[in-house]
């Protein structure tokens, strides 16, 4: 572990608007502690529109909070505008979703990587180097930095992302989606590469994916997202063998297996409400099993029943906190 | 003559015998997308075809289709209901699709005109291909929207495919399909960009449907856990071939091709705690490229040095499972590269 111990990322009571002409204010993120510490990696799961992405952009300065706080190694991380992040913000890096996208097709890659050194004061020549032995570290030939990245297949271009972001020597890393863009094998080939950074380099990692099952292997903890709030987050296995959370359980119910027992997997009727406008009381009462009059009325809270396990369900609360 | 004869026979619905697919090579020369594929679905059934991108599942139902991209041949014999698709006109061609095959695409954003209203894009079909009246085939309209599940079915006639969630924009593509009744659906990655609770609801869509309007379907999927949902039988393509088929349980639970393998053991294990995953080693080969032999051998960690000489054929183990290797990679011999996964899911 080289990263130092406070060079945590951590959410508090996150909320994030978007604003259009006509609508409501759309609150994609409502109220989200999170924490990430260094060497941990964390899963955050839920289905699409449910507003992980905003939280990861959120997370790393790209949207602005509608209020609550975004810290990284202690220091509030600010939105970022015209002028150049601080010194101190450049250890909190991002993965996109989208290597085709994120990467600029008319510069060679080394010099993309090598940007990173440059900024931070190093000389062009310096990152050159670097860039060739960071292409070497994420799997790849650095003869490589000399090419385009329409050269390379959607997992290469993932890694040269990757060698991009390790240029800028970061602790904490929100990788969005990362490998859903990619083929089966590059999937898995690229999400032991993160793991190995939170394992081997000590960074902190916000892995964020609709892939449940790949979230299950890598990360530590996972955060169950549902609208805009965790409802339910805690060590991955606990959360996975044992999910408390009537949403959780239906996600995780919903996952296929491939153990050839020809069984079809849990429905859950309903789409994700309009975040425009969200149930009242708990946003997940009108497709829950367990719903009663209640749930409308009152948004739950987060209630820790186990070390490290809390779930949002007022139904449950009382049962929760006694069997933990 | 054959033709009939089969037909009375009572025959599979859907049989692929030796079909080769040539497509032109960026200088001309043709390059084989298929090479000897044997496929069969009976009717009622549904059987699952694997493999990783490029190893030709997609253009198996194209070919069925007469989608083939241009320039693109097929050799061999692909009969539906004993009538031989390739020695058929253009025009034969075009009334099987819709009225006996119709095809299902992954993103259905983009096999749905977003310009045209659910109500016109069902109606048309069935006005054109069933002759109905407009009320009639606003009534069969409806009635195929309630058959997916979409709610309040009249008012969804009325709307556009931007208006509906990814999921139900999937049950409009479907509902759209079996619009003329096909007895064979051919359905590419259905479920691969939707939500796994979404993908839960189609899957089930797809069983009930099977089970209540004797519904065959040809399921193309990478997802090995769709798969074992769904499937009665699965095959394996690489590069071009079938690896191995069989029923889905002893395919999934014992595979007898290492490349079943590999891709069973690239899956996260359930009780396999915080451990790398374990890739296939490299790509498969790109069209054309494919290396002498058996195709996987380069990437195989079982391959012996014959492996480079004679290609394997497809043979079979019992009745209804075969493979297209003579190693069998459950034997005892444990492969250093199997030996994390298995101490993990004890």
């Amino acid at each position: 572990m080289n990263a130092t111990p406070d060079a945590s990322l951590v959410l508090r009571d996150l909320t994030v608007s978007y604003h259009s002409p006509g609508r409501p204010a759309v609150r994609a993120v409502a109220g989200v502690d999170l924490r990430v510490e260094p060497g941990q990696v964390v899963g955050l799961v839920g289905e699409s529109g449910c507003g992980k992405s905003t939280l990861g952009k959120a997370a790393v300065g790209l949207l602005k909070p509608a209020s609550g706080s975004v810290e990284f190694a202690g220091a509030p991380v600010t939105p970022l505008g015209l002028k150049p992040r601080p010194p101190a913000q450049r250890g909190l890096q991002m993965v996109f979703q989208d290597p085709y996208a994120s990467l600029n097709p008319r510069r060679k890659i080394g010099e993309q990587i090598s940007d990173a050194v440059v900024l931070s004061g190093g000389t062009r020549a310096d990152g050159r180097a670097l860039a060739r032995e960071l292409l070497d570290r994420v799997g790849l030939s650095a003869e490589f930095a000399e090419r385009f990245p329409h050269e390379f297949s959607g997992g290469q271009r993932q890694r040269i992302a990757i060698a991009r972001v390790l240029a800028a020597d970061p602790s904490c890393i929100v990788a969005d989606e990362p490998i859903a863009a990619l083929d089966a094998s590059a999937q898995a080939s690229i999400a032991n590469l993160l793991l190995d950074l939170a394992r081997e380099r000590g960074v902190g990692l916000l892995f964020i994916s609709h892939d449940l099952s790949i979230v299950r292997q890598i990360a530590d903890t996972v955060a169950v997202m549902y609208l805009g709030t965790v409802v339910e987050s805690g060590p991955t296995d606990q959360v996975w063998d044992d999910p408390r959370h009537p949403y959780s359980r239906a996600l995780i119910s919903a996952v296929p297996r491939a153990d050839g027992n020809g069984e079809l997997p849990q429905d859950l009727p309903g789409d994700v409400p309009d975040p425009a406008f969200p149930p009242s009381g708990c946003r997940f009462h009108p497709r829950c099993p367990i719903a009663v009059d209640a749930c409308a009325d009152a948004e739950p809270e987060p209630t820790e029943f186990l070390p490290g396990r809390r779930a949002a369900c007022s139904v449950l609360a009382p049962a929760l906190l006694k069997i933990g | 003559m054959n033709d009939t004869i089969s037909a009375r026979a009572g025959g599979p619905l859907l049989d692929i015998r030796d079909l080769v697919v040539e497509l032109p090579g960026p200088d001309g020369t043709p390059l084989r997308a298929l090479d000897g594929v044997n496929l069969t679905v009976e009717r009622g059934e549904i059987v699952g075809l694997a493999g990783e991108s490029g190893s030709g599942k997609t253009m198996t139902a194209l070919a069925l289709l007469g989608l083939l991209p241009q320039g693109g041949t097929a050799r061999g014999e692909m009969r539906v209901e004993g009538r031989d698709v390739l020695s058929m006109t253009p025009r034969q061609v075009r009334d099987l699709r819709g009225n006996k095959v119709a095809m299902v695409f992954q993103d259905p954003m983009t096999s749905l005109h977003p310009m045209l209203s659910v109500g016109k894009q069902l109606t048309e079909h069935l006005r054109h291909h069933k002759k109905l009246g407009k009320k009639a085939a606003n009534a069969r309209a409806a009635e195929l929207l309630a058959t997916v599940r979409i709610p309040d079915p009249e008012q969804a006639l009325k709307r556009y495919p931007h208006q509906f969630s990814g999921g139900m924009r999937q049950r409009i593509a479907i509902a759209v399909a079996l619009a003329c009744d096909p007895d064979l659906l051919l359905a590419d990655e259905p479920t691969t960009a939707l939500d796994v609770t979404v993908q839960a609801g189609i899957l089930r869509l797809l069983d009930r449907l099977r089970r209540e309007n004797g519904l065959s379907v040809l399921i193309i999927t990478h997802d090995l856990g769709v798969m074992s949902a769904l499937a009665d039988r699965v095959s394996v393509m690489y590069a071009g071939r079938i690896a191995e088929t069989g029923p889905r349980a002893e395919v999934l639970r014992t595979p007898r091709h290492p490349y079943t393998r590999g891709l069973l053991d690239a899956l996260p294990h359930p009780g396999a705690g915080t451990t790398a995953l374990l890739p296939i080693p490299g790509s498969p080969p790109k069209l054309g490229l494919a290396p002498s032999g058996c195709a996987f051998h380069p990437r195989c960690p079982f391959a012996v040095d014959a492996c480079a000489g004679d290609r394997p054929e497809l043979l079979p183990l019992t009745e209804a499972h075969a493979t297209a290797c003579p190693v069998d990679p459950l034997a005892d011999r444990t492969s250093p590269e199997t030996e994390t996964t298995e101490a993990g899911a004890r």
